[in-house]
Protein backbone atom coordinates (compact mmCIF):
# COMPACT_ATOMS: atom_id res chain seq x y z
CA UNK A 1 0.00 0.00 0.00
CA UNK A 2 1.34 3.31 -1.02
CA UNK A 3 -1.39 5.78 -0.15
CA UNK A 4 -0.14 9.30 0.40
CA UNK A 5 -0.89 12.95 -0.24
CA UNK A 6 -1.20 12.28 -3.98
CA UNK A 7 -4.70 11.11 -3.10
CA UNK A 8 -5.60 14.62 -1.97
CA UNK A 9 -4.09 16.21 -5.05
CA UNK A 10 -5.90 13.85 -7.38
CA UNK A 11 -9.16 14.37 -5.52
CA UNK A 12 -8.89 18.12 -6.00
CA UNK A 13 -8.05 17.62 -9.68
CA UNK A 14 -11.05 15.28 -10.02
CA UNK A 15 -13.43 17.77 -8.42
CA UNK A 16 -12.15 20.64 -10.55
CA UNK A 17 -12.38 18.58 -13.74
CA UNK A 18 -15.92 17.42 -13.01
CA UNK A 19 -17.07 20.95 -12.24
CA UNK A 20 -15.42 22.28 -15.40
CA UNK A 21 -17.01 19.52 -17.44
CA UNK A 22 -20.40 20.16 -15.87
CA UNK A 23 -20.27 23.91 -16.44
CA UNK A 24 -18.44 24.38 -19.72
CA UNK A 25 -18.32 21.12 -21.67
CA UNK A 26 -21.49 19.10 -21.24
CA UNK A 27 -24.21 21.76 -21.68
CA UNK A 28 -23.02 23.30 -24.98
CA UNK A 29 -22.31 19.91 -26.60
CA UNK A 30 -25.64 18.53 -25.45
CA UNK A 31 -27.38 21.68 -26.69
CA UNK A 32 -25.75 21.33 -30.10
CA UNK A 33 -26.72 17.67 -30.33
CA UNK A 34 -30.29 18.31 -29.28
CA UNK A 35 -30.58 21.26 -31.66
CA UNK A 36 -29.36 19.16 -34.54
CA UNK A 37 -31.70 16.32 -33.60
CA UNK A 38 -34.56 18.77 -33.67
CA UNK A 39 -33.46 20.18 -37.02
CA UNK A 40 -33.24 16.70 -38.51
CA UNK A 41 -36.60 15.70 -37.08
CA UNK A 42 -38.13 18.88 -38.51
CA UNK A 43 -36.53 18.22 -41.88
CA UNK A 44 -37.86 14.69 -41.97
CA UNK A 45 -41.32 15.86 -41.01
CA UNK A 46 -41.17 18.56 -43.71
CA UNK A 47 -40.13 16.07 -46.36
CA UNK A 48 -42.95 13.77 -45.29
CA UNK A 49 -45.35 16.66 -45.57
CA UNK A 50 -43.96 17.60 -48.97
CA UNK A 51 -44.39 14.03 -50.24
CA UNK A 52 -47.98 14.04 -49.04
CA UNK A 53 -48.56 17.44 -50.65
CA UNK A 54 -47.12 16.18 -53.91
CA UNK A 55 -49.41 13.16 -53.84
CA UNK A 56 -52.38 15.40 -53.17
CA UNK A 57 -51.40 17.78 -55.94
CA UNK A 58 -51.00 14.91 -58.37
CA UNK A 59 -54.41 13.55 -57.46
CA UNK A 60 -55.89 17.02 -57.85
CA UNK A 61 -54.22 17.52 -61.23
CA UNK A 62 -55.53 14.17 -62.45
CA UNK A 63 -58.99 15.11 -61.25
CA UNK A 64 -58.84 18.46 -62.99
CA UNK A 65 -57.59 16.89 -66.18
CA UNK A 66 -60.47 14.45 -66.12
CA UNK A 67 -62.89 17.28 -65.51
CA UNK A 68 -61.42 19.33 -68.34
CA UNK A 69 -61.70 16.40 -70.72
CA UNK A 70 -65.30 15.89 -69.72
CA UNK A 71 -65.98 19.57 -70.22
CA UNK A 72 -64.35 19.56 -73.62
CA UNK A 73 -66.43 16.58 -74.68
CA UNK A 74 -69.51 18.37 -73.44
CA UNK A 75 -68.65 21.51 -75.37
CA UNK A 76 -68.00 19.54 -78.55
CA UNK A 77 -71.29 17.73 -78.10
CA UNK A 78 -73.13 21.00 -77.63
CA UNK A 79 -71.44 22.49 -80.67
CA UNK A 80 -72.44 19.52 -82.79
CA UNK A 81 -75.99 19.82 -81.56
CA UNK A 82 -76.01 23.51 -82.33
CA UNK A 83 -74.62 22.88 -85.80
CA UNK A 84 -77.33 20.36 -86.56
CA UNK A 85 -79.90 22.75 -85.18
CA UNK A 86 -78.61 25.61 -87.30
CA UNK A 87 -78.66 23.45 -90.42
CA UNK A 88 -82.21 22.40 -89.64
CA UNK A 89 -83.25 25.96 -89.02
CA UNK A 90 -81.68 27.13 -92.29
CA UNK A 91 -83.34 24.32 -94.19
CA UNK A 92 -86.67 25.15 -92.65
CA UNK A 93 -86.24 28.80 -93.48
CA UNK A 94 -85.28 28.00 -97.04
CA UNK A 95 -88.25 25.69 -97.35
CA UNK A 96 -90.57 28.45 -96.11
CA UNK A 97 -89.00 30.96 -98.46
CA UNK A 98 -89.40 28.56 -101.30
CA UNK A 99 -93.02 27.97 -100.49
CA UNK A 100 -93.60 31.69 -100.20
CA UNK A 101 -91.97 32.34 -103.56
CA UNK A 102 -93.91 29.52 -105.14
CA UNK A 103 -97.14 30.80 -103.61
CA UNK A 104 -96.51 34.33 -104.83
CA UNK A 105 -95.68 32.97 -108.28
CA UNK A 106 -98.92 31.03 -108.27
CA UNK A 107 -100.83 34.12 -107.24
CA UNK A 108 -99.22 36.19 -109.95
CA UNK A 109 -99.95 33.57 -112.52
CA UNK A 110 -103.52 33.39 -111.29
CA UNK A 111 -104.04 37.13 -111.46
CA UNK A 112 -102.38 37.29 -114.86
CA UNK A 113 -104.65 34.58 -116.05
CA UNK A 114 -107.71 36.30 -114.60
CA UNK A 115 -106.69 39.49 -116.31
CA UNK A 116 -106.18 37.68 -119.59
CA UNK A 117 -109.50 35.91 -119.21
CA UNK A 118 -111.19 39.22 -118.50
CA UNK A 119 -109.59 40.79 -121.51
CA UNK A 120 -110.45 37.79 -123.58
CA UNK A 121 -114.03 38.05 -122.44
CA UNK A 122 -114.17 41.71 -123.43
CA UNK A 123 -112.73 40.89 -126.78
CA UNK A 124 -115.03 37.90 -127.19
CA UNK A 125 -118.05 40.02 -126.38
CA UNK A 126 -116.92 42.66 -128.88
CA UNK A 127 -116.23 39.92 -131.42
CA UNK A 128 -119.59 38.37 -130.74
CA UNK A 129 -121.30 41.72 -131.23
CA UNK A 130 -119.38 42.37 -134.36
CA UNK A 131 -120.13 38.86 -135.56
CA UNK A 132 -123.81 39.20 -134.81
CA UNK A 133 -123.90 42.59 -136.52
CA UNK A 134 -122.36 41.05 -139.49
CA UNK A 135 -124.69 38.09 -139.36
CA UNK A 136 -127.81 40.14 -138.93
CA UNK A 137 -126.47 42.89 -141.07
CA UNK A 138 -128.48 45.26 -139.24
CA UNK A 139 -127.81 47.61 -136.60
CA UNK A 140 -128.59 46.40 -133.32
CA UNK A 141 -129.24 48.72 -130.58
CA UNK A 142 -126.31 47.85 -128.43
CA UNK A 143 -127.87 49.50 -125.47
CA UNK A 144 -131.15 47.57 -125.86
CA UNK A 145 -129.42 44.23 -126.08
CA UNK A 146 -126.68 44.83 -123.63
CA UNK A 147 -128.39 42.70 -121.00
CA UNK A 148 -128.37 39.78 -123.38
CA UNK A 149 -124.73 40.44 -124.20
CA UNK A 150 -123.85 40.70 -120.58
CA UNK A 151 -125.54 37.38 -119.98
CA UNK A 152 -123.54 35.95 -122.82
CA UNK A 153 -120.33 37.35 -121.48
CA UNK A 154 -121.02 35.86 -118.05
CA UNK A 155 -121.61 32.47 -119.63
CA UNK A 156 -118.23 32.47 -121.32
CA UNK B 1 20.70 -10.80 -15.09
CA UNK B 2 18.11 -11.77 -12.52
CA UNK B 3 19.13 -8.97 -10.22
CA UNK B 4 19.20 -6.61 -13.16
CA UNK B 5 15.73 -7.66 -14.24
CA UNK B 6 14.51 -7.26 -10.69
CA UNK B 7 15.87 -3.76 -10.34
CA UNK B 8 14.66 -2.88 -13.87
CA UNK B 9 11.12 -3.88 -13.00
CA UNK B 10 11.31 -2.17 -9.64
CA UNK B 11 12.63 0.99 -11.25
CA UNK B 12 9.72 1.04 -13.69
CA UNK B 13 7.17 0.54 -10.95
CA UNK B 14 8.44 3.29 -8.66
CA UNK B 15 6.75 6.65 -8.68
CA UNK B 16 8.60 9.95 -8.68
CA UNK B 17 8.15 11.17 -5.11
CA UNK B 18 8.31 14.65 -3.73
CA UNK B 19 8.07 15.68 -0.10
CA UNK B 20 8.80 18.54 2.22
CA UNK B 21 12.11 18.33 4.01
CA UNK B 22 13.85 20.65 6.46
CA UNK B 23 15.39 22.77 3.75
CA UNK B 24 12.54 22.83 1.22
CA UNK B 25 11.48 20.03 -1.06
CA UNK B 26 13.16 16.66 -1.37
CA UNK B 27 12.77 13.98 -4.02
CA UNK B 28 12.58 10.21 -4.35
CA UNK B 29 14.88 8.31 -1.96
CA UNK B 30 15.09 11.26 0.38
CA UNK B 31 11.38 10.89 0.89
CA UNK B 32 11.54 7.30 2.12
CA UNK B 33 10.54 8.37 5.61
CA UNK B 34 8.14 11.15 4.75
CA UNK B 35 5.11 8.92 5.26
CA UNK B 36 1.75 10.25 4.16
CA UNK B 37 2.96 13.70 3.18
CA UNK B 38 4.60 12.53 -0.01
CA UNK B 39 3.34 13.37 -3.45
CA UNK B 40 3.72 11.24 -6.58
CA UNK B 41 4.71 14.00 -8.98
CA UNK B 42 4.50 11.78 -12.05
CA UNK B 43 1.00 10.54 -11.29
CA UNK B 44 -0.21 14.07 -10.61
CA UNK B 45 1.45 15.58 -13.66
CA UNK B 46 0.37 12.92 -16.14
CA UNK B 47 -3.17 12.73 -14.84
CA UNK B 48 -3.62 16.50 -14.88
CA UNK B 49 -2.09 16.81 -18.36
CA UNK B 50 -4.37 14.04 -19.65
CA UNK B 51 -7.38 15.55 -17.91
CA UNK B 52 -6.59 18.90 -19.48
CA UNK B 53 -6.20 17.29 -22.91
CA UNK B 54 -9.66 15.81 -22.50
CA UNK B 55 -11.28 18.96 -21.15
CA UNK B 56 -9.65 21.40 -23.55
CA UNK B 57 -10.40 19.26 -26.58
CA UNK B 58 -14.02 18.89 -25.57
CA UNK B 59 -14.22 22.54 -24.57
CA UNK B 60 -12.91 23.72 -27.95
CA UNK B 61 -15.47 21.51 -29.67
CA UNK B 62 -18.18 22.78 -27.35
CA UNK B 63 -17.29 26.38 -28.15
CA UNK B 64 -17.31 25.81 -31.89
CA UNK B 65 -20.17 23.33 -31.81
CA UNK B 66 -22.38 23.87 -34.80
CA UNK B 67 -25.89 22.57 -35.07
CA UNK B 68 -25.40 22.16 -38.80
CA UNK B 69 -23.07 19.68 -40.44
CA UNK B 70 -20.42 18.84 -37.81
CA UNK B 71 -16.72 18.42 -38.46
CA UNK B 72 -14.92 15.15 -37.85
CA UNK B 73 -13.67 16.07 -34.38
CA UNK B 74 -17.10 17.31 -33.39
CA UNK B 75 -18.59 14.05 -34.64
CA UNK B 76 -16.16 12.02 -32.54
CA UNK B 77 -16.81 14.13 -29.45
CA UNK B 78 -20.55 13.97 -29.97
CA UNK B 79 -20.40 10.21 -30.37
CA UNK B 80 -18.66 9.89 -27.00
CA UNK B 81 -21.04 12.35 -25.36
CA UNK B 82 -24.08 10.55 -26.74
CA UNK B 83 -22.67 7.20 -25.72
CA UNK B 84 -22.23 8.42 -22.14
CA UNK B 85 -25.61 10.14 -22.20
CA UNK B 86 -27.30 6.93 -23.36
CA UNK B 87 -25.56 4.88 -20.67
CA UNK B 88 -26.69 7.37 -18.03
CA UNK B 89 -30.28 7.54 -19.28
CA UNK B 90 -30.62 3.76 -19.47
CA UNK B 91 -29.59 3.31 -15.85
CA UNK B 92 -30.42 6.51 -14.04
CA UNK B 93 -33.98 7.72 -14.33
CA UNK B 94 -34.01 10.71 -12.00
CA UNK B 95 -33.16 14.27 -12.82
CA UNK B 96 -29.60 15.19 -12.01
CA UNK B 97 -27.37 17.64 -13.82
CA UNK B 98 -24.22 16.22 -12.27
CA UNK B 99 -24.26 12.54 -13.13
CA UNK B 100 -23.88 12.77 -16.91
CA UNK B 101 -20.90 15.18 -16.92
CA UNK B 102 -19.41 13.25 -14.01
CA UNK B 103 -19.66 10.04 -16.00
CA UNK B 104 -18.16 11.69 -19.06
CA UNK B 105 -15.26 13.03 -17.03
CA UNK B 106 -14.63 9.66 -15.42
CA UNK B 107 -14.88 7.77 -18.70
CA UNK B 108 -12.65 10.05 -20.75
CA UNK B 109 -10.12 10.70 -18.01
CA UNK B 110 -9.73 7.05 -17.08
CA UNK B 111 -9.63 6.09 -20.75
CA UNK B 112 -6.82 8.53 -21.50
CA UNK B 113 -4.89 7.55 -18.37
CA UNK B 114 -5.29 3.87 -19.22
CA UNK B 115 -4.23 4.58 -22.78
CA UNK B 116 -0.81 5.59 -21.47
CA UNK B 117 -0.35 1.84 -21.05
CA UNK B 118 0.16 1.62 -24.82
CA UNK B 119 3.23 3.85 -24.74
CA UNK B 120 6.21 1.45 -24.81
CA UNK B 121 7.41 1.07 -21.26
CA UNK B 122 10.95 2.32 -21.84
CA UNK B 123 10.26 5.48 -23.80
CA UNK B 124 9.16 7.85 -21.11
CA UNK B 125 11.55 6.66 -18.36
CA UNK B 126 14.49 6.79 -20.81
CA UNK B 127 13.66 10.30 -21.93
CA UNK B 128 13.10 11.39 -18.36
CA UNK B 129 16.40 9.77 -17.36
CA UNK B 130 18.27 11.63 -20.09
CA UNK B 131 16.67 14.92 -19.10
CA UNK B 132 17.50 14.27 -15.44
CA UNK B 133 21.07 13.34 -16.30
CA UNK B 134 21.86 16.24 -18.58
CA UNK B 135 19.71 19.04 -17.21
CA UNK B 136 19.99 18.32 -13.50
CA UNK B 137 23.08 16.16 -13.27
CA UNK B 138 21.23 13.26 -11.69
CA UNK B 139 22.00 9.58 -11.91
CA UNK B 140 19.45 8.28 -14.50
CA UNK B 141 18.75 5.34 -12.16
CA UNK B 142 17.47 7.82 -9.61
CA UNK B 143 14.99 9.33 -12.05
CA UNK B 144 11.68 7.61 -11.61
CA UNK B 145 8.64 8.09 -13.74
CA UNK B 146 5.50 6.01 -14.00
CA UNK B 147 3.42 7.31 -16.86
CA UNK B 148 0.17 5.36 -16.32
CA UNK B 149 -1.60 7.25 -13.52
CA UNK B 150 -4.20 4.50 -13.04
CA UNK B 151 -1.45 2.11 -11.93
CA UNK B 152 -1.16 4.31 -8.85
CA UNK B 153 -3.65 3.48 -6.14
CA UNK B 154 -3.78 7.13 -5.13
CA UNK B 155 -5.31 7.94 -8.48
CA UNK B 156 -7.94 5.22 -8.47
CA UNK B 157 -8.87 5.84 -4.86
CA UNK B 158 -9.17 9.56 -5.46
CA UNK B 159 -11.78 8.80 -8.12
CA UNK B 160 -13.64 6.18 -6.13
CA UNK B 161 -13.64 8.21 -2.91
CA UNK B 162 -15.10 11.13 -4.85
CA UNK B 163 -17.83 8.79 -6.07
CA UNK B 164 -18.26 7.44 -2.53
CA UNK B 165 -18.91 10.91 -1.14
CA UNK B 166 -21.43 11.54 -3.88
CA UNK B 167 -23.19 8.27 -2.99
CA UNK B 168 -23.47 9.37 0.63
CA UNK B 169 -24.45 12.91 -0.32
CA UNK B 170 -27.26 11.83 -2.62
CA UNK B 171 -28.42 9.07 -0.25
CA UNK B 172 -28.90 11.67 2.48
CA UNK B 173 -30.31 14.28 0.10
CA UNK B 174 -32.90 11.97 -1.45
CA UNK B 175 -33.86 9.81 1.54
CA UNK B 176 -33.05 12.20 4.37
CA UNK B 177 -30.69 11.41 7.20
CA UNK B 178 -33.31 9.16 8.82
CA UNK B 179 -34.02 7.35 5.58
CA UNK B 180 -30.36 6.71 5.01
CA UNK B 181 -29.94 5.49 8.60
CA UNK B 182 -32.94 3.19 8.15
CA UNK B 183 -31.47 1.83 4.96
CA UNK B 184 -28.26 1.04 6.83
CA UNK B 185 -29.95 -0.60 9.84
CA UNK B 186 -33.28 -2.12 8.82
CA UNK B 187 -32.25 -4.33 5.95
CA UNK B 188 -31.82 -7.07 4.98
CA UNK B 189 -33.48 -8.21 8.29
CA UNK B 190 -36.28 -5.88 9.22
CA UNK B 191 -36.34 -6.46 12.97
CA UNK B 192 -35.01 -4.23 15.79
CA UNK B 193 -32.92 -7.05 17.19
CA UNK B 194 -30.97 -7.27 13.96
CA UNK B 195 -29.97 -3.62 13.81
CA UNK B 196 -26.29 -4.19 14.66
CA UNK B 197 -26.02 -7.12 12.25
CA UNK B 198 -27.73 -5.12 9.53
CA UNK B 199 -25.52 -2.16 10.17
CA UNK B 200 -22.36 -4.23 9.83
CA UNK B 201 -23.61 -5.90 6.64
CA UNK B 202 -24.77 -2.66 5.02
CA UNK B 203 -21.64 -0.76 6.01
CA UNK B 204 -19.51 -3.44 4.40
CA UNK B 205 -21.67 -3.22 1.26
CA UNK B 206 -21.36 0.54 1.21
CA UNK B 207 -17.63 0.65 1.78
CA UNK B 208 -16.96 -2.24 -0.57
CA UNK B 209 -18.20 -0.08 -3.44
CA UNK B 210 -15.41 2.53 -3.58
CA UNK B 211 -12.81 -0.04 -2.56
CA UNK B 212 -13.79 -2.46 -5.30
CA UNK B 213 -14.04 0.37 -7.86
CA UNK B 214 -10.55 1.59 -7.08
CA UNK B 215 -8.91 -1.81 -6.72
CA UNK B 216 -10.47 -3.21 -9.90
CA UNK B 217 -9.11 -0.40 -12.02
CA UNK B 218 -5.78 -0.35 -10.24
CA UNK B 219 -5.38 -4.13 -10.37
CA UNK B 220 -6.16 -4.45 -14.05
CA UNK B 221 -3.88 -1.66 -15.13
CA UNK B 222 -1.08 -2.49 -12.73
CA UNK B 223 -1.08 -6.10 -13.89
CA UNK B 224 -1.17 -5.01 -17.50
CA UNK B 225 1.69 -2.61 -16.99
CA UNK B 226 3.69 -5.24 -15.09
CA UNK B 227 3.32 -7.68 -17.97
CA UNK B 228 4.39 -4.98 -20.44
CA UNK B 229 7.51 -4.50 -18.35
CA UNK B 230 8.14 -8.25 -18.15
CA UNK B 231 7.74 -8.53 -21.91
CA UNK B 232 10.25 -5.72 -22.30
CA UNK B 233 12.88 -7.83 -20.50
CA UNK B 234 12.79 -10.86 -22.82
CA UNK B 235 14.96 -9.52 -25.60
CA UNK B 236 14.19 -9.36 -29.30
CA UNK B 237 11.28 -11.76 -29.07
CA UNK B 238 9.41 -9.04 -27.17
CA UNK B 239 8.25 -7.34 -30.36
CA UNK B 240 5.47 -9.76 -31.44
CA UNK B 241 4.57 -10.50 -27.83
CA UNK B 242 4.36 -6.81 -27.04
CA UNK B 243 2.18 -6.34 -30.08
CA UNK B 244 -0.18 -9.09 -28.93
CA UNK B 245 -0.39 -7.72 -25.41
CA UNK B 246 -0.99 -4.18 -26.69
CA UNK B 247 -3.71 -5.48 -29.01
CA UNK B 248 -5.30 -7.23 -26.05
CA UNK B 249 -5.30 -3.89 -24.27
CA UNK B 250 -7.56 -2.52 -27.00
CA UNK B 251 -10.13 -4.43 -24.99
CA UNK B 252 -8.88 -3.87 -21.45
CA UNK B 253 -8.35 -0.10 -21.60
CA UNK B 254 -11.79 1.05 -22.78
CA UNK B 255 -13.49 -1.74 -20.86
CA UNK B 256 -12.01 -0.66 -17.53
CA UNK B 257 -12.93 2.97 -18.23
CA UNK B 258 -16.45 1.88 -19.15
CA UNK B 259 -16.82 -0.33 -16.07
CA UNK B 260 -15.72 2.47 -13.77
CA UNK B 261 -18.20 4.84 -15.39
CA UNK B 262 -21.05 2.35 -15.47
CA UNK B 263 -20.63 1.33 -11.83
CA UNK B 264 -20.52 4.99 -10.83
CA UNK B 265 -23.86 5.51 -12.55
CA UNK B 266 -25.32 2.35 -10.98
CA UNK B 267 -24.17 3.30 -7.48
CA UNK B 268 -25.50 6.83 -7.81
CA UNK B 269 -28.83 5.63 -9.14
CA UNK B 270 -29.04 3.19 -6.22
CA UNK B 271 -28.37 6.14 -3.93
CA UNK B 272 -31.35 7.92 -5.53
CA UNK B 273 -33.72 5.00 -5.11
CA UNK B 274 -36.06 4.83 -2.17
CA UNK B 275 -36.66 1.30 -0.98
Amino acid sequence: MNINATLIGESIAFIVFVIFCMKFVWPPIMAAIEDRQKTIADGLAASDRAAKDLELAQAKAAEQLKEAKAQAAEIIEAAKKREAQMIDEAAEKAQAEREKIIASGHAEIESERNRATEELRQQVSALAVAGAEKILERSIDAAAHSDILDKLVAEL
Amino acid sequence: MAADTGSYIKHHLTNAKMCMSDGGVAFNKACADAGFWTVHVDTLAWSIVLGLIFLLTFRSVAKKATTGVPGKLQCAVEMIVEFVDKSVKETFHGKNALIAPLSLTIFMWVLLMNAMDWVPVDWIPTIAGLIGQHAFGMDPHDVYIKSVPTTDMNMTFALSIGVFFLIIYYSIKVKGLGGFAKELTLQPFNHPAFIPVNFILESVTLIARPVSLALRLFGNLYAGELIFILIATIGLFQLPVHFLWAAFHLLVIPLQAFIFMMLTIVYLSLAHEDH
